[in-house]
């Protein structure tokens, strides 16, 4: 980055580490695929150290992953029944992945996976394949139940039914929109805040003394983020679940 | 009649006017909460886990965050719908504009449901009623 100069949106910036063309795509290995291998082994190993010893009574490792195990669990349950449970690998991967794409994000100096819509695109639509998918698996025809509202009058029947089914058709779009935004704002939020910092410390003593008050912004914008990371990973998943409660159940 | 309705001129009933102001905010408060009894009667039950949070800064900026997605999702789809009508069937701009209206209202459609003020995906849209058909 330029010495003085402070680019909030560099962080975003995609680099090839090992060029790869095969035919006419570019299937290059970048940062971006690096800090997803990076999340995929972390989680792995994370989950393989802690379920190795498999104590009655859990190491810390071991409850952690416990805890994580019967949120998720929990969460599904919730949403979409037991029934639900089925998908219970799914959407563990799917929060794991999230959750802990965004907690890597916050170190400096790495890449945020999920600020690149591409990337939640790509997860929203897997969920969205997944629920249709399954939807005509298990009730067939029965499915696009899930379009026709009850006690609506016919004559209006046509034009609700194409409204939701372009609300239905709209959800992987504010799925992945909404984690995308999130992470996307929030770091570029906490660029510029430290990015002040660096460029009132330039001015002299009073600019350094002024400098205080973005720092204590970046720290307070660090500790939110962190909790901001959580949180979408937490509504993404939950988000997954409630649409797999429609494949499982439509109608209700 | 008109200087009845001002206790603070006449003084003579202040305090049984006071009374009777306070009956009539008994009333209206009675009504009110009836009217909230039936309208939570009427709306369907509230999204699990994402809502629990409603208070603070952080979660109205997030609320803003995912509504404004919805309603975004539901004009992109219906745009990105109604674009490629008229591009197989030649029909520019119909297409684009009635699909463009379709969109903005899923993008409402949306945003009430995601505010739990409608029913979810296939089901009917007073869950209080008994079933008519």
């Amino acid at each position: 980055m330029a010495a003085d100069k402070v680019d909030p949106i560099h962080q975003f910036h995609i680099n090839k580490i090992i060029p790869i063309d095969i035919g006419n795509y570019d299937l290059s290995f970048t940062n971006s695929s690096l800090f997803m291998v990076v999340v995929v082994v972390m989680t792995g190993a994370f989950f393989y150290f802690a379920t190795s010893g498999r104590g009655l009574v859990p190491s810390r490792w071991q409850s952690t992953a416990e805890l994580l195990y019967e949120f998720t669990g929990s969460m599904l349950k919730d949403a979409a029944g037991t029934h639900g449970m089925k998908f219970f690998p799914f959407v563990f991967s799917i929060f794991m992945f999230v959750l802990a794409a965004n907690m890597f994000g916050l170190f400096p100096y790495f890449f945020t996976v999920t600020s690149h819509i591409i990337v939640t695109f790509a997860l929203a639509m897997l969920v969205f394949c997944v629920v249709i998918v399954c939807g005509f698996i298990k009730h067939g025809f029965g499915f696009f139940k899930l379009f026709v509202p009850s006690g609506v009058p016919l004559i209006l029947m046509p034009l609700v039914v194409l409204i939701e089914v372009i609300s239905f058709i709209s959800r992987p779009v504010s799925h992945s929109v909404r984690l995308f935004a999130n992470m996307l704002a929030g770091h570029i939020t906490l660029k510029v805040f430290a990015g002040f910092v660096v460029t009132l410390s330039t001015m002299g003593a009073v600019g350094i003394a002024g400098a205080v008050l973005p720092l204590a912004m970046a720290v307070a914008i660090t500790a939110l983020e962190i909790l901001v990371a959580a949180l979408q990973a937490y509504v993404f998943a939950i988000l997954t679940c409630m649409y797999l409660s429609d494949a499982v159940h439509p109608g209700h | 009649m008109a200087d009845r309705k001002r206790p603070g001129e006449t003084g003579e009933t202040g305090p049984g006017q006071w009374s009777k102001g306070d009956i009539r905010d008994d009333e209206l408060e009675r009504r009110r909460r009836e009217l909230e009894a039936s309208l939570a009667a009427r709306s369907p039950k509230g999204l699990e886990g994402e809502e629990k949070a409603k208070t603070g800064s952080l979660a109205g900026y997030g609320q803003a965050l995912k509504l404004s997605s919805e309603f975004i999702a539901g004009i992109a789809v219906g745009v990105g719908i109604g674009w490629m009508i008229d591009r197989l069937a030649g029909t520019s701009p119909w297409g684009l504009i009635v699909f463009l209206l379709l969109g903005f209202c899923a993008g409402v459609l949306n945003i009430l449901r995601s505010a739990g003020l409608v029913a979810g995906f296939g089901q009917s849209g007073r869950p209080a009623d008994p079933k008519n058909d």
